[in-house]
This record gives C-alpha cells, structure tokens and sequence, in this order.
C-alpha cells in the first residue's frame, strides 16, 4: 500500500513536472512590463457566461467608436443574435450598412442594405488607405484581439494576462502629456500599458461619448469594459456552448471512471493478492 | 438445496455482471456521444445555412424582365408578368400538350411574380430566357419549351420548371427559401 | 503478434477466421492470447495512452481537412470558419491542437518510463528504436501541423526551423540550395504551405505503420516490467484480456477527463496568442517560441556559440538516445536495484525539465540573481553540458561500476514475498 502511494506520488510529481515545465514555459514570453487591473470578469471561470447587457453596450461602443478606425472582418450579423437579440433586430442591425451590388445600366456601383448573413464592412478598403488615414499605423481587425493579447500561464496565473484586461488596460492609460524624459514620436499618444507606451491610436474614448439605451453611466472604464466583452466574445464565440458541454463530459467521464476503477479492482481481485499462485 | 458458499459465490457473480453491464453500457452511451459530432459536421456550416434564404427587393424588377439570382448554388429566375403573359399563361392551363399538367394559379402565388428555379428537369442545364416556341424558355441542351408559367409544353424534359419554397414578406420584398 | 491459439467457436467466424485470420491476431496482440507480465504497474498505461491519441489525432485531422484549405491566402480565415461556422468545428479543432500537446506528454512519459526500467536494453534494443522512430516522425508531424493555421507563430516557427537546414553550407550556396528545396521559394510561402500540409498529412500514416513494427517488436520479447526481471514461468504471466484492458481503459477514462479539462476550460493555454495574429512576413514577433514539445533541444541549440554545431548538437541530443542500449552496461534493467542510475534518472528529468525552461527566455535573462548575476544563455550551456555528460559519461560509468541491489528471481516469488509483508 505503502510503495502503491509512493508511485501514485511519483507519477503526479512527473506529470505535473512535466507539464508544469511546458505549458507554463510556451506562454511566459511577450508579457507588458505595466501591471495591468485585473477585473471580475462575468464570462471568466469554468461556469462564466457572457454579460448579454455588457456585450450589447460593447457593440454599440464599437459601431459607434471603433468601426471608424477598425474592421470586424469575421464576424456575421446573424452571429449577432448571440448577444440577445432576436432575429428582427439581427435583420434591422444588419440592414444599418450598405453592400455593394454589381452595376447598373452605366457601370456605375450598385448597393443593397445588409442582411444578416453579411460580415461587417471594413471601414477602409486596404491596408493601405488605412495606413494613410491613421498616420502610417495600421488599426487590427478586431475579430482576434480579445484572444491574441492574451498569455496565459497555467501554474503561474499570477503572471496571465487575459485578453479583456489588456484592452481595458490600453483604452484607460493615456496620458495627456507624455512623462518628462519621453520623447513621442509625430502622431504618437503616450499610454501606460502598451509595450513601448508610445501608441500609435489617439485616445478614442471619453466620458459620455456614446448614450446606452439602458442608461448605465458612460464613463471611459464602462465602455471600455463594455467593448473588451464584446471583443472576446467576438474572438471566442463558441464560450458558452464549450464550457457547457464541458461540464456535462466531465461529469460523465468522472462517473464512467469511478466505474472503470472497480470494474478493474474487480477483475484484478485475485491476482493482486496471489491467490493465484498459492 | 445450495449451501451457504455457493449462494454467496452466486450472489458475487450478479454484483459483478451488473457492474460490468452498467460500465459497458455507460461506456457505450458515452462512446455514441461522441460519434454525433463527428458526423454533424459535415452537416451544412451556419455560413452555408444562412443563406439557405434570400430576401429579393422587387422593386428594381420592370415589368416584362427577369431577374436571375443565385440561391443555394443554383439559378432562379424572378419574372415580372405582363398582364398579357399572365392572360397567355390562364388561358393555356388547358392546352393539351402540357406533359405535366399544372393551373397557373398553383404556380403563381402572386401573377405577377413567377418565381422558378432555373434548372431543366431534363439534364440539369439552364434554360434561356424569351425563346423557344413559346417565347418563354428554351433549354438548349436539348430543346426543351417551356411556356410563360414555365412548364414543359414541348422536348425530353419530363417534368415543369420547379417552383421553390417562397414567401411574401410584404409587396416588395419576397423570401426565398 | 506471433501464432495465435484463438479457436473460434462460432462456425461463421471460424469461416472467416480459416481464411483471414484477423481475430487471432487481435486475440494474440490485445487478447487473451498475449501473455503480459503480472507486475505492471500504472506507468505502463502509457502505450496504450500514445496509441488512443494518435487514432484521436488522425480522427480530428481527417475531419479537419474537410475544411481546410491549404492556401497562404485562404488558411487563416478556413481554421477560423472552423471555430466559428462548422458544426462542433471549434470541439474538433481544440480536440486536434490540445491533443497534440497531449500526445507528446504520453509519450515523453512513455520514453521517461522505458529509460527508468531499463526497457531499452536487450533484447528490446529495436523495440526502443522503432519508439524513437516514431518519436522523430511526431516532431515532424507536429511541427508542419503548427505551420497550417498560418498565423504568426506558424510562420516564424517555419522560417526558424527551416533555416536550421541552411547550417548544412559545406560549400559555396550549399545551404542556400537546401533551403531552396525545402520552402519551394526564396522564403516560407504558399509552396511551403501545401508541401507541410501534404507531409502533415501523410505521416500520421506512416507512424502507424511503425507502430504496428513497435507492437511487433514488443511481442516477440514481451513486455518489460518494474523488476526488470525476465518473466518465466507461467505464474509470472497473466493474459493481457481482461487484466490489462481493463487496467487501460481505466486509465483511459481518467486520461479523458484530464484532456476534456484542458479542451473544454483552457484550450489555448497550449498555444501561443500570436497565433491568432495571421501570418505577416513583414512583421517579426517580439519574441518566437516553439511549441513546449520542442523546447529542451531548442536551448541547445541556442547555447552553442556556432550555427552548424548548434545544429549538429541539437540533432545530436535526439539521436544519442539510440546508442543508449550500449552506453548502459549494467546487467541489472530496473533503476529500481540501481540506486545511483536512479538518482542520476532523477536529475536528468529535472535538468531536462529546466532546458525546456530556458526555452523560453531570452538569452540575456537573468536567471540566478548572484555573481553579477548569471543569464539564460550561460545557465543554457550549463544545462546543456549536463545533458550530454549524462549520456557519455555517467550512465556509461555508472551502469558499469554500480552495485545493484538484489534482484528477485521471479516475479511470481516477488508478489507472494509481497503479500507475505502485508
């Protein structure tokens, strides 16, 4: 019993060993030297579920703010409804925008409203009228953001940075005037959390620049909290339904493990104890 | 009459078959779970199924034209009837040489809309518009005639020009799908 | 694999069975048929654990093709049309990359547990090859498989990787010449791409090939076990059915629950977030990583001084792992009766363990805060140094000066002894 604990010991001192080594050494790389807050998101955690009142707010953020600057290439509006709405208002979203549709009689560009199997516009055509408009810099498209900022690290979490908190992080570190010593760059703002604090994006947000329907204050923190919701479910929206199946294979693996563990007790019943040889 | 041993000896055995039953079959609930995803995806993607449907605006249709869209990956053709046509097209539901006899009424929702999906019921081929015997359509792959209403009046195909699922969302505006 | 005694009794089958004989192989190869020895315990569950990931993984990929496109244009956006649009397409493709990482943690458990047992030795000397081949095959696989989502990682990885092979510049435009060959260019594009998803493609099917060699090789000796001792006798010998199914699909669901875990709650703790960046040649990343697989044999790359040795000590610090049969003299197979070869096992896992570490970091890290402090690069070397004296100097000495413990003389007296203690 003894040497059997011991081996079981062993084997967990290895494998976590093992992925400790790994898996928290592939993310330690790339981490922002600012000590970013870490907020209690309502989507974190292994039961998290998306803020559908955040998300709708984050939209609205974007569309109102962001969408002049950036693209939201991967994103259809009838994945929209996955924010609460329902298929009318997907409909009514969708036909805000204007698609181009082949030519007239004169060559000349047709367009048609949206329809909810529609991606959203990009604001610039390419890269490079983006680049010209905004100073030289490029504004990424968001669909990935809220995923491709993020590192995690499983057994150091105090070193993880999520996604939502760097975007929060960015949106809510400006400063005015840059710290004396600082020399920014033509067109570069001075902000806290990004690598190298000099960015290349003016501060877009500002208290009460946009008006919630549901009357929650739009102080520069919410919005900016708002639209990190919205980018991360933009980023991973299959959340929910992972983490809900998640649970459910867990709970059933877990049963059909304990049953594995006496079926093989069981069968292993006289030989462990030799009785075979006696 | 079973001695003491061999009744417990027994009773071992069904506690047993029953453990192993119940593995096996919760091994086999579990097993069959997964084999569901496995198949659905090769389902139609949420991309490919929203645009199971289309909405047409009618409004940029003259009267006399077709309209021809692509939905579901094959053509369909949006005719806006003259009153003439719609006359022609009545008044022909009794013509003897309908291979597959068919009311305009049951073709047309509304009769100034036909609404069909531009694919021979011969071989598959795409008819052409305002020609043929009928001034209607004419496949000509293999000289099939359809009529106003875009039924078979003359040639191989067996059968008329599918009418798709639709539906009137309002005057201007027809779902397809 | 060898002769089977299946006797069918069911005519239809014993129909079928006289003119193919499937069952009797399966009977003889997982069955009843194959005698494995008694005393086998959980670090065994391993080689069943590499063989279910590798049908997951060819599974989930096979799928995944259906999806994919193999475009420098079109790659990106198709994984993303994956997790977003294809039914249960995000469960497929999680399951494919957290299995990926899976995979090789069984499998460096497996290499780990045949290292301390001693299962190399003879006369397994080719079963450990044929472990090694397939290994070799995975790093490939794994490798090319990282390139297809085209995203930052994929693609600097690539250039990385690839341009080790131009350290093979033995003369004028040599190296040049190979790398030519291998990106089907001037630099890591759209040929690249279609020949690292044809070959991800294909190998999977060839390490299965070697695999069935892998099992073969296995059944001829049998299987080793923690004594390290020759199983003899028939009380030393139980039927693989139902003893060690049963003890494998025990491990089996628990391995499940561990991998649902990381698909379900933390799918891209494995993966590197610049990867969900699509691949820009314009565009460096701060700081490239490969995959934590490959991490330990990357630092020793970094820690020679010179591109073509660092190559060669790279490929080097895999390939010794064939000529360990023979640097092992010990006549005793167990590190269990071997105290010292223990002890030295343990250190080596650990300083393996802090290579891939220092993967991680860039060269001029700190990473002991003393004497001016000492950077990665230095604390590299160190390691590294310690990696290659294990094998050419410790395990050759060690294994021949050591006194072993005593061996029992069968495994059958080693259980009664056992139970004897209580």
């Amino acid at each position: 019993m003894l040497n059997r604990l011991k081996n079981i010991g062993l084997m967990t001192l290895v494998v976590s060993a093992l992925t400790i080594g790994g898996f928290s050494a592939a993310n330690a790389a790339g981490a922002s030297a600012y000590p970013l807050k870490k907020y209690d998101w309502p989507h974190a955690g292994p039961f998290g579920m998306f803020d559908k009142a955040s998300l709708q707010r984050g939209l609205q953020v974007y569309k109102e703010v962001c969408a002049s600057c950036h693209s939201l290439d991967m994103v259809a509006f009838r994945e929209l409804k996955a924010l609460g709405y329902n298929a009318d208002e997907v409909k009514a979203l969708a036909a805000e925008y204007e698609f181009p549709n082949g030519y007239d009689d004169e060559g000349e560009e047709k367009y048609r409203k949206g329809f909810p199997q529609d991606y959203f516009p990009a604001p610039y055509a390419n890269e490079e009228e983006a680049r010209d408009a905004n100073n030289g810099a490029f504004p990424p498209d968001f669909s990935l953001l809220g995923k491709s900022r993020e590192h995690l690290s499983l057994f150091t979490p105090w070193n993880s940075i999520y996604g939502e908190d760097y975007i929060v992080g960015i949106l809510n570190t400006y400063h005015e005037d840059a710290p004396e010593g600082v020399e920014l760059a033509e067109g570069m703002s001075y902000n806290e959390a990004f690598p190298g604090n000099q960015i290349a994006m003016a501060p877009p947000l500002f208290d009460d620049m946009v008006e919630y329907a549901d009357g929650t204050p739009a102080t520069t923190e919410q919005m900016a909290k708002d639209v990190a919701t919205f980018m991360y479910w933009a980023a991973e929206p299959k959340m929910e339904v992972r983490k809900k199946m998640g649970l459910k294979v867990i709970i059933f693996m877990s049963i059909l493990t304990i049953m594995l563990y006496f079926v093989n007790r069981r069968v292993w019943r006289k030989i462990k104890k030799g009785d075979d040889l006696a | 009459m079973t001695t003491k041993d061999q009744v417990e000896h027994e009773e071992g055995v069904t506690r047993r078959n029953f453990l192993y039953v119940a593995t096996g079959a919760v091994g086999a609930v579990g097993a069959a779970s997964v084999v569901w995803p496995l198949v659905d995806q090769m389902n139609p993607s949420a991309d490919v199924l929203a645009l199971a449907s289309v909405e047409v605006d009618l409004t940029a249709i003259p009267e006399g034209q077709t309209l021809k869209i692509l939905w579901r990956g094959k053509p369909i053709f949006i005719r806006h009837r003259t009153a003439a046509e719609i006359k022609t097209a009545v008044a022909d539901n009794g013509a003897t040489d309908l291979i597959d006899p068919e009311d305009d009424q049951a073709r047309a929702e509304r009769p100034e809309w036909l609404i069909m999906v531009g694919v021979c019921t011969h071989l598959g081929c795409v008819p052409l518009d305002q020609r043929g015997d009928f001034n209607a359509w004419f496949c000509p792959c293999h000289g099939s005639h359809y009529d106003i209403s875009g039924r078979i009046r003359k040639g191989p195909a067996p059968r008329n020009l599918e009418v798709p699922k639709y539906a009137f969302l309002n005057d201007t505006t027809v779902k397809i799908g | 694999m060898g002769s089977s005694n299946y006797q069918p009794t069911n005519k239809a089958v014993k129909w079928f069975e006289d003119r193919l004989p499937i069952l009797g192989l399966m009977h003889s190869t997982l069955g009843a048929g194959y005698l494995a020895p008694r005393n086998l315990n959980y670090w065994w569950n391993f080689g069943s654990l590499a063989g279910f990931m590798l049908v997951v993984q060819i599974i989930t990929g096979v799928i995944l093709v259906m999806h994919y496109t193999p475009h420098v244009d079109m790659a990106f956006r198709a994984v993303e049309h994956i997790m977003r649009d294809v039914n249960y397409g995000w469960l497929i493709r999680y399951t494919h990359s957290n299995g990926a990482s899976m995979f090789f943690v069984v499998v460096y458990i497996h290499i780990l547990r045949g290292m301390y047992f001693g299962s190399y030795k003879s006369p397994r000397e080719v079963l450990w090859f044929l472990g090694l081949v397939i290994y070799l095959l995975m790093m490939a696989t794994g490798f090319m498989g990282y390139v297809l989502p085209w995203g930052q990682m994929s693609f600097w990885g690539a250039t990385v990787i690839t341009n080790l092979f131009g350290a093979f510049d033995f003369y004028e435009g040599m190296g040049e010449s190979i790398l030519h060959l291998l990106w089907g260019g001037f630099a890591v594009d759209n040929p690249t791409l279609q020949r690292f998803f044809s070959l991800h493609y294909l190998l999977p099917f060839v390490i299965v090939g070697v695999v069935i060699l892998h099992i073969w090789a296995l059944h001829l000796p049998g299987s080793n076990n923690p004594l390290g001792i020759d199983a003899k006798g028939p009380g030393d010998k139980i039927p693989f059915h139902p003893y060690y199914t049963a003890k494998d699909l025990f491990g089996l669901s628990f391995f499940i629950v561990i991998l649902a875990i990381f698909i379900f709650y933390m799918p891209n703790i494995m993966g590197h977030p610049d990867n969900y960046i699509e691949a820009n040649p314009m565009v460096t990343p701060p700081h490239i990583v490969p995959e934590w697989y490959y991490l330990p044999f990357y630092t020793i790359l970094k820690a020679v001084p010179d591109k073509l040795f660092g190559v060669i000590a790279m490929f080097a610090s895999i390939l010794i792992f064939f000529v360990l049969p023979w640097l092992d003299g010990s006549k005793v197979r167990s590190a269990k009766f071997r105290p010292t070869t223990a002890f030295f096992f343990w250190l080596f896992l650990i300083n393996t363990l802090y290579l891939g570490y220092l993967g991680t970091k860039l060269p001029d890290e700190i990473m002991i805060d003393m004497a001016g402090g000492i950077d990665a690069l230095t604390m590299g070397r160190i390691s590294s140094i310690f990696y290659f004296a294990y094998f050419i100097v410790i395990v050759p000495l060690v294994s021949r000066m050591e006194s072993t413990k005593p061996v029992p003389i069968s495994i059958a007296q080693s259980v009664l002894d056992a139970n004897k203690k209580g």
